[in-house]
C-alpha cells in the first residue's frame, strides 16, 4: 500500500486532463466574438487562447495542491 | 495490402532492434577506448560507463524510418526523421559542452520547426469523450512547445539505469497501440521503431549499465515521442501515457522554482545507506523528483527495485492512455 500515492496522482492527472478538455470542448470552442470586422478572428483566438492558459495555470495549481495533500508525509519526509 | 503493412511492420521493427542491438555493443567498445565515460555514482566502486548511446539509437531509427520511406515515401515520415535528428544534434552538443538550462529547451523548440514547414499537423486538438476542438494558431505554438517537454521529460527521468529506455519502451508501445485504436495505421506503423530501437538499448542499459543513453540518445527518444503524437494527431494520449516522467518533471520544477540543469543542482534529492541502497534525502532543499517520492514512501531500495516502481507505473499510465484512446470514439 506504501507506493498508491503515486498511482492515485497519476489517476488524479488523468482525470483532470478529461475534465480539462471537456471544459475547453463544450464551454471555451462554442464562444464567438463578432462586431469587430476584421480583428473578429484574431480577438476569437486571442481571447481563447488567454482562457487556455488561465485553464492550465488553474491546471498546474490544482495538481500542486493535490500533490502537497498527497505527498504531505513523504515531501516532508 | 493489409498483409504488405504487416510484412513491413515486421521488417521495420526488426531493423530497428537489430542495428541497435548489433551495434551498440561496438560503440560501447568505442566510446570506452576514447575516455569516453562517466562514474555511476548508484554502484558500489563507481564503475565507469560508456556515454553517450545516442548515436546507435539514432541509426536504429533512421535505418527503420528510411526503409518504410521507401515503401510509404510521406512527409510525416520525413517530419519524424528530421526533427528526431535535429533532437540528437542538440543532445550531442550538449553531451559534449556544458551549456545553460534554457539552451534545450530552445534548440529542441527550433527541430520542430520542420513539423510546421512541412504542414504534416492537423489544427484539431482531440479530447476523449468530449469531440475535438480546432485551434490553428494555437496548435503552432502547441507543436514548437511539445518537442521541448517531450525531449526534456525523458531527459529528466534518466536518472538510474535502464529507466529512460525502459520507460519510453512502454510508453511507445502503448502509443503504437492507440494509434491502431484510433485507425491511425500508417503512424502506427511509423512508431514501432521507437519501441523496438527502445527495447533494444534496454538491453545494455538495463542495471547494471553497460552504456548511459546520454542527452543525445534521451533527447532523440523523447522528440521522436513527440513528433509521433503530432503527426498522429494523438496528443492527449501521448501525454497520458507519459504521466510518470511529467509527474517527475513537474516536481521537479515545482520545487526548484526556475528552468535548470541537473548538475546545477546543488542538493541531491537521493542519499546512499549503509549497504548501498538509495534512500530519500531528508534535506530540506533538495528538489522533489519522482525516485524521492517513491524512496520515501517505501523506504530504501536498491536501484533495480527502483526502477521495477518506475515501469509499474509507466504501466499503469499505458493502459490509462489505452483507455483514453478507446474513449476518443465515444462522444457524450
Amino acid at each position: 500500500m506504501k507506493g498508491v500515492p503515486i498511482f492515485l496522482f497519476v489517476l488524479v492527472m488523468w482525470l483532470l486532463i478529461i475534465v480539462g478538455g471537456g471544459l475547453l470542448i463544450s464551454i471555451i470552442a462554442p464562444l464567438t466574438i463578432n462586431g469587430y470586422g476584421k480583428f473578429d478572428s484574431i480577438l476569437d483566438s486571442g481571447v481563447k487562447a488567454v482562457i487556455a492558459m488561465i485553464l492550465v495555470v488553474a491546471w498546474i495549481f490544482t495538481l500542486s495542491k493535490i500533490k502537497n495533500w498527497i505527498f504531505h508525509k513523504q515531501i516532508k519526509n | 495490402m493489409m498483409l504488405n503493412k504487416i510484412i513491413l511492420a515486421i521488417l521495420v521493427s526488426a531493423i530497428a532492434f537489430f542495428s541497435v542491438y548489433i551495434i551498440t555493443p561496438f560503440l560501447i567498445k568505442r566510446l570506452e577506448k576514447r575516455n569516453l565515460t562517466v562514474k555511476d555514482y548508484n554502484r558500489v566502486g563507481g564503475a565507469m560507463v560508456a556515454r553517450p548511446g545516442g548515436p546507435s539509437i539514432l541509426v536504429g531509427i533512421l535505418a527503420s524510418e528510411l526503409t518504410l520511406y521507401v515503401f510509404f515515401p510521406t512527409t510525416e515520415i520525413l517530419a519524424i526523421l528530421i526533427t528526431t535528428s535535429l533532437a540528437f544534434v542538440v543532445g550531442l552538443i550538449d553531451d559534449r559542452k556544458v551549456l545553460g538550462g534554457w539552451f534545450k529547451p530552445v534548440a529542441l523548440a527550433i527541430s520542430a520547426i520542420p513539423i510546421v514547414l512541412l504542414g504534416t499537423y492537423d489544427p484539431h486538438l482531440s479530447f476523449p469523450l468530449f469531440g475535438s476542438v480546432r485551434i490553428p494558431e494555437l496548435y503552432v505554438a502547441l507543436v514548437i512547445f511539445m518537442i521541448p517537454v517531450t525531449g526534456n521529460t525523458i531527459n529528466s527521468i534518466d536518472v538510474l539505469n535502464g529507466v529512460a529506455s525502459g520507460f519510453m519502451t512502454i510508453a511507445s508501445f502503448a502509443l503504437t497501440i492507440s494509434l491502431f485504436i484510433v485507425h491511425n495505421y500508417d503512424i502506427a506503423l511509423a512508431s514501432l521503431p521507437l519501441g523496438f530501437v527502445s527495447l533494444a538499448f534496454y538491453k545494455y542499459h538495463k542495471f547494471p549499465s553497460r552504456i548511459f543513453p546520454g542527452d543525445s540518445g534521451a533527447l532523440t527518444l523523447g522528440a521522436m515521442y513527440g513528433v509521433l503524437a503530432i503527426v498522429g494527431h494523438v496528443e492527449i494520449i501521448a501525454a497520458v501515457a507519459l504521466l510518470p516522467a511529467v509527474i517527475n518533471s513537474f516536481l521537479f520544477l515545482s520545487s526548484v522554482k526556475r528552468i535548470i540543469e541537473h548538475r546545477q543542482i546543488k542538493s541531491n534529492p537521493v542519499t546512499h545507506t549503509d549497504d548501498f541502497k538509495l534512500m530519500a534525502t531528508t534535506d530540506k532543499d533538495a528538489p522533489v523528483t519522482l525516485v524521492r517520492l517513491i524512496l520515501a514512501a517505501g523506504g530504501p531500495m536498491t536501484e533495480k527495485q527502483v526502477g521495477v516502481k518506475i515501469f509499474q507505473l509507466a504501466i499503469f499510465s499505458a493502459v490509462l492512455a489505452i483507455a483514453t484512446a478507446f474513449m476518443m470514439g465515444v462522444k457524450i
